[in-house]
């Protein structure tokens, strides 16, 4: 198993900021717009992103929420694994409002299209779009590409993408993982 | 852990402390779920469940029925007042009739002690215990426990103790094993006419005396007087067993502290408990309902996520 580094904290840091900035270029005052972190790792990036958001708009910054799609996974039954769920917390409709995703790494793209249906349960969203902090290229199973996206990397499939947050494993870095192929 | 020890739920007897904690936070999962604008989500689409109740339920059903509803899984119910169980079929086949039809799991209630356990050796579907006679009703234990958890903040520690007519009661039982094994100190009260020999064994002390195992408790679980399961007279009049057991707001405010009151379902209103303690805030009742479908969802997905149909 080798790694190597993709990002380092200041770089991720600098994304970050650029990333929130085409978010209030689009969405202005986002008097009609909510953020939603997809659970488990979505959400540190979502907490980030809001965090520079609030700063810069105080009270306009937009509502925030997190999204658990385990239910609404089309690979249940399939693997060993049991899939277990984690915390939904969305404490307002969306109906009719701009919904942004954010997730840390968009790889097939099936996450998206659970959340997709998931969100459903809250209302029928204006539009929705996506924020990712990694794309990986030419892996995808399903039309899903990010609006928002911070890096594109082009890995291969016995890779692994491993975004690290300081608040959950002590430092910020985007990782690539080579497991071993045999 | 993060998975569940056992293929089917027959009792509480059968599963660990680690399997009741795993139902309980995916439980908490699915309240979330079920208090949405939209309260259904897509797991078990295909998957189908087959509810066998030979005997009369109304809310298991409906609580199982909707849990399963929730999960989108396809439903076919039998009831056997209108089958051919009447016609002389045995249990075995028709069960296996049913399954002949393609259906992933059975949801049974059945008058006789030990028919989940039964069929699920002669069988090969995952099978869940509504209630078999007085042996076990796992699901209400684990709801019951699930709605203690949410109102005390933990169930370990806690003092529960079980009123009425233990002898008949599959509640009481399945009560039993899922308390003690969640830390749970366990007394049974009532007239020692509903006691069954020997369950100082399964380590509950038995209180004749309601006042006292009161005074002990944080919980009491109200049981019903199931006068459909007695054949003689076990207790001289309703009316003396109410002056003894009945938990009414006098009985309530002599106590030095205040406790939750729950109650299986269904209610003899001014038998077990009075109206006012049902109505209470002390009473927890229909939490108890609410929760009851939270965890039978977590019970199912649980279950149905060891059904590897596409591995063949």
């Amino acid at each position: 198993m080798s790694k190597r580094t993709l990002l380092n904290g200041q770089e991720i840091q600098v994304i970050l900021q650029r990333l929130a900035c085409q978010l209030i270029e689009n969405h202005s005052d986002f008097k009609n717009t909510v953020i939603i972190g997809l659970q488990p790792r979505g959400v540190f990036l979502a907490n980030r992103i809001q965090a520079i958001l609030e700063a810069e708009l105080k009270e306009n910054a937009p509502a925030f929420g997190k999204l658990d799609i385990t239910f609404y996974r089309d690979d249940f039954r399939r693997g060993d694994k049991i899939l277990q769920a984690n915390q939904t917390e969305i404490n307002f409709i969306v109906e009719n409002k701009h919904v942004i995703f954010v997730d840390d790494v968009l790889y097939t793209g099936r996450s998206i299209r659970s959340a997709l249906t998931a969100i459903q349960s809250f209302g029928r969203p204006k539009t929705v779009e996506l924020l990712t902090l990694i794309d990986r290229r030419f892996s995808r199973h399903l039309p899903i590409q990010p609006d928002y996206n911070g890096k594109q990397v082009d890995a291969i499939n016995h890779e692994r993408v491993v975004v690290k947050w300081k608040e959950n494993d002590g430092e910020d870095v985007v990782e690539i993982i080579r497991l071993n192929d045999e | 852990m993060n998975d569940l020890s056992v293929k089917h739920l027959l009792g509480i007897k059968y599963i660990s402390e680690a399997d009741i904690q795993l139902i309980f936070e995916t439980a908490d999962h699915f309240k979330e779920v079920i208090n949405r604008p939209i309260k259904k989500v897509p797991s078990l689409r295909d998957i189908t469940i087959a509810n066998l109740f030979f005997e009369n339920s109304t809310r298991t059903k409906l609580s199982f029925e909707l849990a399963e509803k929730r999960l989108s899984a396809d439903v076919i119910n039998f009831s056997a007042a209108s089958s051919s169980v009447k016609k002389g079929e045995t249990l075995e086949d028709t069960v296996n009739n049913i399954l002949a039809m393609k259906v992933d799991m059975v949801v049974m209630r059945h008058p006789n002690p030990g028919a989940g356990v039964f069929l699920s050796k002669h069988i090969n579907a995952s099978i869940i215990n509504a209630g078999d006679g007085a042996h076990e009703h796992p699901t209400q234990a684990l709801l019951d426990a699930y709605s203690i958890r949410e109102k005390l903040g933990d169930v370990a520690g806690k003092r529960v103790v079980i009123v009425g007519d233990i002898l008949h009661s599959r509640v009481a039982l399945s009560n039993i094993y899922a308390l003690q094994k969640l830390g749970a100190e366990v007394k049974v009260c009532g007239p020692l006419t509903l006691m069954p020999k020997h369950i100082e064994s399964l380590g509950v002390q038995v209180e004749t005396n309601l006042a006292k195992a009161l005074n002990w408790c944080d919980v009491a679980n109200m049981l019903r007087i199931q006068n459909e399961r007695m054949e003689i007279t076990y207790f001289p009049s309703t009316r003396e067993y109410v002056q003894q057991y009945g938990v009414t707001t006098e009985v309530l405010s002599k106590l030095n502290k205040p406790i939750t009151i729950m109650h299986p379902g269904p209610i003899n209103r001014g038998v077990e408990v009075s109206s006012e303690v049902a109505d209470s805030e002390y009473a927890i009742i229909l939490n108890q309902v609410e929760n009851g479908v939270a965890i039978r969802m977590a019970v199912i997905y649980l279950l149905a996520s060891k059904i590897k149909q596409y591995e063949k």
